[in-house]
């Protein structure tokens, strides 16, 4: 008896069948596809995409030239000049990020002692040309300046788990 | 309209031959292009589906995306752009003649294929050896490419493809003597005429081994998974047709989906009885669209291609000697046993009957116990 069953199940291809079982079910199951433009995944308020430099409530930037950023980048995409300004504090004359060579790690943001630098949840931008992925400090700064809602809404929600 | 009836008349004979032919195979192979082209698509959105993702949707008509019906014209608008390297110290003449040789003989084949009770391109009494024929040349495109790809990798690919096809032809073959003796004619409108009756007269029950065996050789024979070692795109890369790019590939491409939907043709015309309505013989045969007619024969065309897609998303891939062992040691001594016991069937009829008894009490068991029982649920695996 036992091997008849086992002759037919073999010849009648009962595992086979089995198989398709499976996947013909999953051809009716829900799809878990995101239409991407369209719709999107919600996003963490740690994302780290571009980066911005941040200013005070009252537009002084936040940026002291402290160069703990430039220290701990690990792919060496920040380069930072300072001087002393008029009124005698200690503010970068130069504060650039290569984007090409970042790796989006974060350390800069978590070494800011002043919460200048931040890494927003901005990640749908390009570039066209050379150099358009070349953050000065002027283009960093005008990214805080547009952002900095969002920017502020995204470090209170994730400062209670810091 | 009489005007038209006289300008034809007036034409000579052999020119009015001519063109009622080429009218016909125009209304074949049209139609069979375009059906090539969308089943790239559908086997796309249903490998898709089973994945639970949905496949491409993006690319349409004038705007509106429709489903991504218009994929397939896209890929094939961006195929003609592409350039056709031609690789250096390949023979030229060989290198472009093999796609259009795989390509050709998947269409010719179409010339004996009877749609419907009335329309054949080409009724001749040895049609399914036309068709063995056929099948069998479309071999040589694959050992032509390897060969004039001039290089080791193409001519490995192409002997693999080629020991692969050659063999299960064997078993196809004497899967499709088995069917003549049964029908008692190689003409495939006699074939088809030969299982009127319902869902019982047709050949898959008493045949059911063969028509297993014939379904299985032939998705071996198109290259297909689980069978697609020449190809098997997570091992190897194209087999015999690695050195071919833009049109040329496009046509190998196309070649491929024309022997499956050819297959599956070939399938529903032999063992499911073709443009034969399954209700034949009852009351609901007399309703509008339960009667014989084309449509039943595309049904069961898109079943079998259906069926193709559906193994490609289920089944691992073989190992190239389990596919020799299946095709040699499985297949063709079933075959022979089974032509024995066809023969006997055919000169007893008796025979026939419990032949037929058997085969649909073990599809319709199977079925049921596959449905409503089957294998234990496997841990661990997350069902979204």
């Amino acid at each position: 008896m036992n091997g008849f069953r086992h002759f037919f199940k073999s010849f009648m291809l009962w595992e086979l069948l089995v198989g398709m079982r499976l996947t013909g079910r999953y051809l009716f199951k829900r799809k878990v596809t995101v239409q991407y433009p369209e719709e999107k995944t919600p996003m963490s308020p740690r994302f780290r995409g571009l980066h911005a430099l941040r200013r005070y409530p009252n537009g002084e930037e936040r940026c002291i030239a402290c160069k703990l950023c430039e220290a701990v980048c690990p792919a060496l995409a920040i380069t930072i000049d300072s001087e002393v300004r008029e009124d005698g504090s200690r503010r970068t004359t130069r504060y650039d990020i290569d984007l090409v060579k970042c790796i989006f790690c974060g350390f800069c943001e978590e070494s800011c002692p002043v919460d200048s630098i931040v890494e927003t949840r901005i990640h749908e931008y390009h570039g066209e040309k050379r150099g358009d992925l070349y953050m000065t400090k002027e283009k960093l700064l005008a990214v805080g300046d547009k952002w900095e809602a969002q920017i502020a809404a995204d470090r209170a929600e994730d400062a209670r788990y810091r | 309209m009489e005007f038209f009836t006289d300008m034809w008349m007036a034409l000579p004979e052999g020119l009015r031959a001519v063109l009622a032919a080429s009218t016909k195979i125009m209304m074949v192979v049209g139609p069979l292009m375009l059906a090539v082209a969308y089943v790239t698509l559908a086997e796309r959105k249903i490998i898709g589906r089973i994945q639970v993702r949905i496949g491409p949707n993006r690319v349409g008509f004038f705007g509106h995306s429709l489903w991504g019906l218009g994929q397939p014209i896209a890929d094939a608008v961006k195929l003609l752009f592409k350039e056709i390297v031609l690789p250096s110290g390949a023979n030229r003449v060989l290198f472009l003649i093999a796609p259009m040789l795989s390509l050709g003989p998947a269409l010719a084949a179409w010339a004996v294929l009877p749609l419907n009770a009335e329309f054949v391109i080409a009724d001749i009494n040895a049609g399914l050896l036309y068709i063995l024929a056929m099948t069998s040349i479309g071999v040589y495109g694959v050992i032509v490419a390897g060969w004039a790809s001039n290089s080791k990798y193409a001519f490995l690919g192409a002997m693999r493809s080629a020991a692969q096809i050659v063999s299960y032809e064997i078993a196809m073959g004497f899967a499709l003597v088995v069917v003549l003796m049964a029908a008692g004619s190689l003409n495939i409108r006699d074939i088809v005429l030969a299982q009127e009756g319902g869902v019982l007269g047709w050949f898959w029950a008493p045949l059911l081994p063969m028509f297993l065996v014939y379904f299985i050789s032939g998705v071996a024979e198109t290259n297909r998974a689980p069978f697609d070692v020449a190809e098997g795109e997570s091992e190897i890369v194209a087999g015999f047709h690695v050195d071919y790019s833009g049109m040329a590939f496009a046509v190998f491409f196309l070649a491929e989906y024309a022997n499956m939907i050819l297959i599956a043709a070939l399938a529903a015309i032999l063992f499911l009885g073709g443009w034969l309505s399954p209700f034949e013989g009852t009351a609901l045969a007399s309703l509008p669209l339960l009667g014989n007619g084309i449509h039943w024969l595309l049904l069961k065309i898109a079943l079998f291609v259906f069926l193709y897609l559906w193994f490609r998303a289920t089944f691992p891939r073989y190992r190239y000697d389990q596919i020799m062992r299946l095709g040699w040691k499985v297949f063709i001594p079933v075959t022979l046993v089974w032509l024995v016991v066809v023969g006997v069937a055919v000169m007893y009829p008796p025979l026939w009957d419990w032949l037929t008894g058997f085969g649909l009490l073990a599809v319709a068991l199977t079925l049921l116990l596959v449905v409503f029982r089957g294998a234990v649920k496997p841990s661990g695996v997350i069902m979204p």
